[in-house]
């Protein structure tokens, strides 16, 4: 099923007509109304005239995580904050979040992008939608929300976490179509197991999972354990939320919604535009967006493109599933982090020595945080109960810091990468 | 009385504890008692020897974390009862112990154990009172 069969499966060159006049429009109104558009295209001496074809995109500066957190909260909203009608933040944990403000029309467009997410993944006005993506601040539960809506589905607002009503749930209700992170997911389908809740019971027929990185094998793991298809979603805070891109039944790639989003890949060195096909960064830019649009935003996820007509019928582009990031920030439980930010915890504690190593495991499709930290003088005793008690103060300290739970191991002086030059301070045993 | 106890950290890892013995032993000192605390992931090595300071230097020398810390050494009568008529004193005291662990000994000797109590002052006073003897640091190169 395709929700927009006109926009989705539009020839290449009507579209990318169509994607230039976004663009051109889109530009002129940034340069016009966010002052710090204005300052950054001056510095560069372009102009919105210069953008003459969909080419001339890359004459125009990125835009960082970093600039949007000077602009906070409403820097780079483009509307009066009256025409603002709801407002969301990043799930970033370094200082301020990232503020996003949607007008009524943007509203509409993300209520039509995950429309269409949703039809992709099966969702129809006779399908009960278990949304377990986080509602509040964070986009993932009412993006799923206002998509389910315009579908004219049921849409059961559960949110994140409490497992065992989930699975009540899931089985009382009847639900069709489950929306959550994979690991979540698989969570879920483990602990049905263990409650002795059998396919039978469930009548799940298709999930959209994502808001982190997953793979092929949790995807076999997922289909087999509940039985329905599991496709991969993406998006994120700074485009709109989830619904910038969705990968269709086909499971050859996810088609972005380029006539809202337009997609470009940057070598992750030189910044330079990479051919089509090529691996490097994804950089979006928003055509449509009103309240807050966003130009040449670096996702820093790494990915590639590709050009054709899926089977599915759709012509619109498609990425494939990110494999990464170009910068060493760590997505653990949904959340990004920097390892910094894990130093900076560490050091502010007394007697910790700047040497520490950072593991990421995912022992039960749950992602966890190690911390190894050498046993200086100061943390090591001749009692067992105070280096426990050191432990645990090191530990919540850095929860409190970066907001996520860790363990805390101790281990011998000198056993860990020193800090001159690159140290490998990050092992990521996940497989992703 | 206090005697100076060294504490060495022991991460679980094959061959640590050899190598922590053998670089005292390279330094010709003699362990005169030990016990190993563990828990899951790491393990305090607690020694008495003879010259604690060459015993920290040795093995901080070869990269472990090593403290030094106040313990009292005991003598036990050695027969059925000696340790308990210790521990009643202390615990009559209302002084909780931390560890304990028995010295080396050549059999037909006295028993000697090392004790460190939540407050050593208070131990070593309520022991002292009832006449029990603590051993000194001058004791322990005789042992």
């Amino acid at each position: 099923m395709i929700w927009n069969k006109e926009a989705e499966c539009m020839p290449f060159k009507e579209r990318e007509k169509l994607q230039l006049e976004r663009l051109q429009s889109i530009v002129k109104k940034v340069y016009d109304n966010v002052p710090y558009y204005r300052k950054r295209f001056d510095e560069i001496g372009v102009k919105p005239e210069d953008i003459k074809s969909l080419k001339d995109i890359a004459k125009l500066p990125f835009t960082t995580k970093t600039d949007l957190r000077e602009g906070y909260p409403f820097g780079m909203f483009a509307v009066p904050l009256n025409e603002i009608v709801e407002i969301h933040t990043s799930s970033g944990t370094t200082g301020k979040p990232v503020v996003a403000g949607y007008t009524k029309k943007d509203i509409e467009v993300w209520s039509e992008v995950m429309a269409r997410a949703l039809t992709m993944v099966g969702a129809t006005k006779d399908d009960i939608i278990q949304n377990g993506y986080g509602y509040g601040l964070f986009t993932g539960g009412i993006g799923v929300h206002y998509g389910a809506q315009k579908i004219g589905a049921t849409v059961i607002p559960i949110s994140a976490g409490n497992t065992k009503r989930q699975l009540e749930v899931m089985v009382d209700f009847g639900s069709t179509i489950l929306t959550c992170t994979p690991s979540y997911a698989l969570h879920l389908a483990e602990v049905a197991e263990e409650a002795g809740i059998t396919k039978k019971d469930i009548k799940l027929k298709a999930g959209c999972f994502g808001a982190e990185v997953w793979t092929e094998k949790m995807r076999d793991a997922i289909e087999s354990k509940f039985n329905l298809t599991a496709l991969n979603i993406y998006g994120l805070t700074e485009l709109i939320g989830p619904g910038v891109a969705q990968e269709c039944p086909e499971k050859s790639g996810l088609h972005i919604f380029e006539d809202h989003f337009y997609p470009e890949i940057v070598s992750t060195d030189t910044l330079e535009p990479l051919p089509e096909g090529e691996k490097g960064e994804l950089v979006l830019t928003s055509l449509t967006r009103d309240g807050m649009p966003m130009i040449r935003f670096r996702t820093r996820d790494i990915t590639s493109l590709r050009r054709e007509i899926c089977k599915c019928g759709r012509t619109l582009i498609k990425m494939d599933r990110v494999t990464g990031r170009s910068d060493d920030m760590l997505k653990i439980r949904g959340v990004l982090i920097f390892p910094s930010q894990i130093e900076r915890a560490l050091l502010e504690i007394k007697g910790i020595e700047p040497h520490y190593q950072i593991i990421v495991t995912r022992p039960h499709h749950l992602d966890e945080l190690e911390i190894q930290v050498e046993a200086s003088k100061d943390i090591f005793s001749d009692e067992i109960k105070h280096i426990e008690a050191m432990k645990k103060k090191i530990e919540s300290h850095i929860e409190k810091s970066i907001g996520l739970r860790v363990k805390v191991t101790l281990v011998e002086p000198k056993t860990l990468p020193r800090s001159e030059g690159k140290a490998k301070r990050v092992i990521d045993k996940r497989e992703l | 009385m206090k005697i100076k106890q060294i504490s060495v950290f022991l991460e679980n890892k094959k061959g640590r504890l050899l190598e922590a013995t053998e670089a005292l032993a390279k330094a010709d000192i003699n362990i005169r008692a030990l016990s190993i605390a563990d828990t899951s992931e790491f393990g305090i090595l607690r020694l008495i020897v003879q010259d604690p300071d060459k015993a920290k230097e040795v093995l901080e020398k070869n990269d472990f974390t090593v403290r030094v810390s106040d313990v009292i050494a005991v003598q036990v009568v050695d027969s059925p009862g000696g340790l308990a008529s210790i521990l009643k004193i202390l615990n009559d005291n209302d002084i909780n112990v931390e560890y304990i662990y028995a010295f080396i000994q050549k059999s037909g000797q006295k028993a000697v154990v090392v004790l460190k109590m939540e407050d050593l002052e208070k131990g070593i006073k309520a022991l002292n009172e009832k006449g029990v003897i603590l051993l000194t640091s001058q004791d322990i190169l005789q042992l």
